[in-house]
C-alpha cells in the first residue's frame, strides 16, 4: 500500500507543481504587476505544500498505527488481564500468523479467531483511512498554497528557506546517529564494566572469554569472570599486525608515490595509477583467502626452511597481506600531495642546481609532509579496523606475543567471534565486545586527533 | 670595451611545434646588468630560461644554437648541468621561498653543493649573502622562522639572498619585481646597483623605467625576435628600429 500511495503522491506533487507555474503566469499576464519570484518558484511551492505534509501525516500514520492495531486486536486478552506483557505479544504474533494462513497450533480459542477477525478488519479500515487522509491532506493544501499565490508572497524565499531546513534536518540526521552510536556502545561498555572491573580489562593478559558461562539468569561464576577479560593480547595482536602492515605499506607506498608523481610520464601515469588504486577495491575476503592459502604456507615453508617454528596461521602473513591492502591509501594520496606541490618551489631548487633527488628529499617532501602523514593515519586506521584477513590468516587465537611468526589475534577479530552465532544479549561476553568496540572507536579517534596535530604544526612551518 | 661574459648564438627554441625564439644573437657583459623588455609572450623568459638551462625541465622544450659562457658551451655534452645552475642563478617573478626556516632556505645550495665545510662557514654564508641581499637586519632575530612568513618584498631578497648564497657568477631576474609595491621595488633596484659590481645581471622586465633606471644595455624582443639590443641610453632615447620606437612610447604592448 505504502510504495501506491507515495506514488499518488509524487504525481499530486508534479501535476500542483505545473498548477503553480501556471497560475503564477496567469497572474502576471492579467494583472501586468511583476511577482516577487519567477514563476517557477510558485510551482515548487505549490508541489511542496501538496507533499512534505503529506508524507509527514503518513509516516506519523505508519508509525503510530501498529501500536494501535495490537491495542484493538488484543483488548479481549488485556480485558481477562491474566496475560504478562511477554505473553501479549507471543500472542499478537500468533494471531498475525493465523492471519496469514500460518497454522503453528492447533489450540485456537474463539477468542484467538475472534481476534484474527477484528485483525483483518482494522488492517482494511486503516489502509482506506490511511488513503483518504493523506490524499485529503494533500489535495486541500494545494488548493490552500494555490489560491495563497499572490504578488505579495514570496515563494523563492520560501523554497529556499525549505531547503535550508532539509539540509539541517539530513545534516542532523548524520549527526545524531554518531551520538547514538556512541551512547549505546557507552552504556553496553559501561553495564560491563559493572562486572568486570575496568583495570582488569585494559591490563589483564588473559582473554578467553568462552570460559564465561551464565548458568541461570543473575547466577555467574564470578572465579571465571575474574581473569577472562584481559585484553592486552588483543592490543599487542592489533598492534602486532598493523605495524607489519605499516612496514610493508609505508615504503612501498610512499616510492609509489615519488615515482608517479615525479618520474612517470603521464602515459605511464595514466594507466599505472588506475591498476594500484583497483588494489584498494579488492574486497577484503579475497585478501583474506590470499593471506590464508597462500602467503600463510609460503611464510612457513620459508621460516621452516630457516630452521624456525611457524605456526600456520602467522600475524606475519596476515600484515604482509593487509599492508598490500593499504599501500594503494598511502600511494595514492602522497602521489596527490606531492604533485600539488606547487611547480615554483621545484624550479626554485633545480635553479639551485639541485639534483632531482635532492629536489624531492629537501624540497617536495617536507612541504607535502602533512598530507603524507595524514596519508599513514588514514592506512593505521584502515590496518586497524580491518577484521577478515587476520580472521583467515592470523587465526583467533589470544595469545600474547611479540613473535610475527606466531599466531595473532586482533580487537576487531574477537568481536567477530563473539558475536557469531546466538548469544545471551546481557552475558559479559557479549557485552565485552562493546568494550572492545569502545576501545576501537577511542584508539582511532585519538589518532585521528594526533594526525589533525601534526598537520596542523607542520602545515605552520610549510606554508 | 667591457668583457664579454655570455654570447647566444642563433638561438631557436620551440615547445613541441611552436617556435619560440628565431635566430636569436646577442651578447651579455661581465659585470653588468642587461635588461630584456618587450610585450608579453615575446620569449623574454624563454631566453632567460635558457641560459641556466632550467629549460631541460620542461619535455616539450626544444633548444638549438649556442650559448657560450665565458667561452663555454653550456649546451655541450659534457656539461653538468647542476654545476651551470650553481654558476648561474636565477631570481623568479613570483617570489618562491622553500617551506623552510629563513636560515634553511639560504643554507640549501651551500649545502647541496658541498660549499660549507663546517657549521660556522655555513652560518657565514648565510650571513653574508643575506646582508648581500639587503634582509639581514630584517630578519636576524629570527632567522628559524619560516621564509613563508615574510612579507612580499623579503621573500623576494630572500630569493636573491638564496640565489647568490653559492657566489654564482650570473644572476637571472625573471621580473622580479612584478609582484612587489614601489617601494620593495625601489629597495631590489638599488640592491641590483650593489650587486652588479660582482655579479653578471640579466633582468627581464616590464618596466621601461626600470630598465633604463637599471641597465647598462638593453635588449627588445618581439614576437620571438631579438629586434634591438645597444646600450640602454641608445635604445631609450634613439631606437633604430620602429618597432623598438612604438614599444618605449607605448603604442603598443
Ligand atoms: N611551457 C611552455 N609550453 C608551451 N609553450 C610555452 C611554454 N612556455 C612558454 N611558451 C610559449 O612561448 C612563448 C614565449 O613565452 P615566454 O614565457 O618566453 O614569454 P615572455 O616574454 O616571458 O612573456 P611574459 O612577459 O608574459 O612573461 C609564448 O607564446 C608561450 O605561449
Ligand atoms: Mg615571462
Amino acid at each position: 500500500m505504502g510504495f501506491i500511495l507515495i506514488s499518488l503522491i509524487i504525481l499530486i506533487g508534479i501535476t500542483s507543481y505545473f498548477l503553480g507555474n501556471l497560475r503564477a503566469k496567469n497572474l502576471r499576464t492579467s494583472n501586468k504587476k511583476n511577482l516577487k519570484s519567477l514563476s517557477h518558484y510558485y510551482g515548487y511551492y505549490v508541489a511542496l505544500w501538496a507533499v512534505v505534509p503529506a508524507l509527514l501525516v503518513l509516516l506519523m500514520i505508519t508509525s503510530f498505527k501498529s501500536f494501535f492495531i495490537e491495542q484493538y486486536v488484543l483488548s479481549d486478552f488485556i480485558a481477562l488481564g491474566s496475560y504478562t506483557e511477554t505473553e501479549l505479544s507471543l500472542l499478537f504474533t500468533q494471531i498475525e500468523n493465523t492471519a496469514m494462513g500460518i497454522k503453528l497450533f492447533d489450540e485456537n480459542t474463539i477468542l484467538i479467531d475472534g481476534a484474527v477477525n477484528k485483525l483483518n478488519y482494522i488492517n482494511k479500515t486503516i489502509e482506506n483511512l490511511t488513503y483518504v487522509t493523506v490524499l485529503g491532506f494533500s489535495g486541500l493544501l494545494v488548493l490552500y498554497s494555490v489560491f495563497n499565490i499572490n504578488h505579495k508572497l514570496n515563494s523563492r524565499k520560501i523554497v529556499e528557506k525549505f531547503l535550508l531546513v532539509l539540509y539541517f534536518t539530513c545534516s542532523l540526521v548524520a549527526i545524531m546517529t554518531t551520538v547514538g552510536i556512541i551512547f549505546s556502545l557507552l552504556y553496553e561498555t559501561l553495564r560491563f564494566f559493572s562486572q568486570v572491573p575496568i583495570t582488569d580489562f585494559l591490563f589483564g593478559l588473559n582473554w578467553s572469554p568462552q570460559r564465561v558461562f551464565v548458568r541461570e539468569a543473575g547466577d555467574l561464576d564470578t572465579r571465571d569472570l575474574a581473569n577472562a577479560f584481559g585484553a592486552v593480547p588483543l592490543f599487542a595482536g592489533t598492534f602486532l599486525i598493523a605495524l607489519i602492515a605499516m612496514c610493508v605499506s609505508v615504503p612501498v607506498g610512499l616510492l609509489t608515490a615519488i615515482y608517479m608523481s615525479e618520474y612517470a610520464s603521464p602515459k605511464v601515469r595514466d594507466w599505472a595509477k588506475p591498476i594500484i588504486e583497483i588494489l584498494a577495491g579488492i574486497p577484503t575476503v579475497v585478501y583474506g583467502f590470499f593471506a590464508a592459502l597462500t602467503v600463510a604456507p609460503l611464510v612457513r615453508d620459508i621460516g621452516q626452511g630457516a630452521g624456525l617454528t611457524v605456526s600456520s596461521e602467522s600475524a606475519l602473513a596476515a600484515g604482509f597481506v593487509m599492508g598490500i591492502m593499504i599501500i594503494p591509501f598511502i600511494s595514492s594520496l602522497s602521489d596527490d600531495v606531492i604533485k600539488s606541490v606547487p611547480q615554483s618551489l621545484r624550479e626554485g631548487s633545480y635553479a639551485m642546481g639541485a639534483t632531482k633527488r635532492e629536489t624531492i628529499v629537501k624540497v617536495l617532501l617536507p612541504a607535502a609532509l602533512p598530507g603524507i602523514v595524514g596519508s599513514f593515519l588514514l592506512a593505521v586506521s584502515r590496518a586497524i579496523g580491518e577484521t577478515m584477513i587476520v580472521v583467515m590468516a592470523a587465526g583467533l587465537n589470544a595469545k600474547l606475543t611479540a613473535n610475527p611468526l606466531d599466531a595473532a589475534t586482533t580487537i576487531t577479530t574477537q568481536i567477530v567471534v563473539i558475536l557469531i552465532g546466538d548469544q545471551e544479549f546481557d552475558s559479559p561476553k557479549t557485552q565485552s565486545a562493546f568494550a572492545l568496540g569502545l576501545t576501537l572507536f577511542v584508539v582511532t579517534l585519538a589518532l585521528n586527533f594526533i594526525a589533525l596535530q601534526v598537520v596542523k604544526k607542520y602545515t605552520e612551518r610549510y606554508d | 670595451m667591457k668583457s664579454i661574459k655570455i654570447k647566444a648564438d642563433n638561438l631557436n627554441v620551440h615547445y613541441g611545434e611552436k617556435q619560440a625564439l628565431f635566430d636569436v644573437s646577442m651578447y651579455m657583459e661581465k659585470k653588468q646588468v642587461t635588461a630584456l623588455i618587450g610585450p608579453s609572450g615575446c620569449g623574454k623568459s624563454t631566453f632567460i630560461r635558457c641560459l641556466n638551462r632550467m629549460n631541460d625541465v620542461i619535455d616539450i622544450c626544444k633548444v638549438q644554437g649556442k650559448i657560450e659562457i665565458d667561452g663555454n658551451d653550456i649546451y655541450a655534452p659534457d656539461m653538468q648541468v647542476e654545476q651551470l645552475r650553481e654558476r648561474v642563478g636565477m631570481v623568479f617573478q613570483k617570489p618562491n621561498p622553500f617551506p623552510k626556516s629563513i636560515f634553511e632556505n639560504v643554507a640549501y645550495g651551500p649545502k647541496i653543493h658541498g660549499i660549507a665545510e663546517h657549521k660556522s662557514d655555513l652560518e657565514e654564508i648565510v650571513v653574508n649573502s643575506l646582508k648581500k641581499a639587503a634582509l639581514f637586519d630584517e630578519v636576524k632575530d629570527r632567522l628559524s622562522d619560516s621564509g613563508t612568513s615574510l612579507s612580499g618584498g623579503q621573500q623576494q631578497r630572500l630569493c636573491i639572498a638564496r640565489a647568490i648564497s653559492v657566489n654564482p657568477d650570473i644572476i637571472l631576474m625573471d621580473e622580479p619585481c612584478s609582484a612587489l609595491d614601489p617601494i620593495a621595488t625601489a629597495r631590489i633596484e638599488e640592491l641590483m646597483g650593489d650587486l652588479k659590481t660582482e655579479y653578471t645581471i640579466i633582468i627581464v622586465t616590464h618596466s621601461m623605467q626600470q630598465a633604463a633606471r637599471v641597465s647598462s644595455r638593453t635588449g627588445f624582443f618581439h614576437l620571438g625576435k631579438l629586434v634591438e639590443v645597444d646600450k640602454t641610453e641608445t635604445i631609450f632615447s634613439n631606437p633604430s628600429d620602429q618597432r623598438t620606437q612604438d614599444y618605449i612610447t607605448g603604442r603598443f604592448g
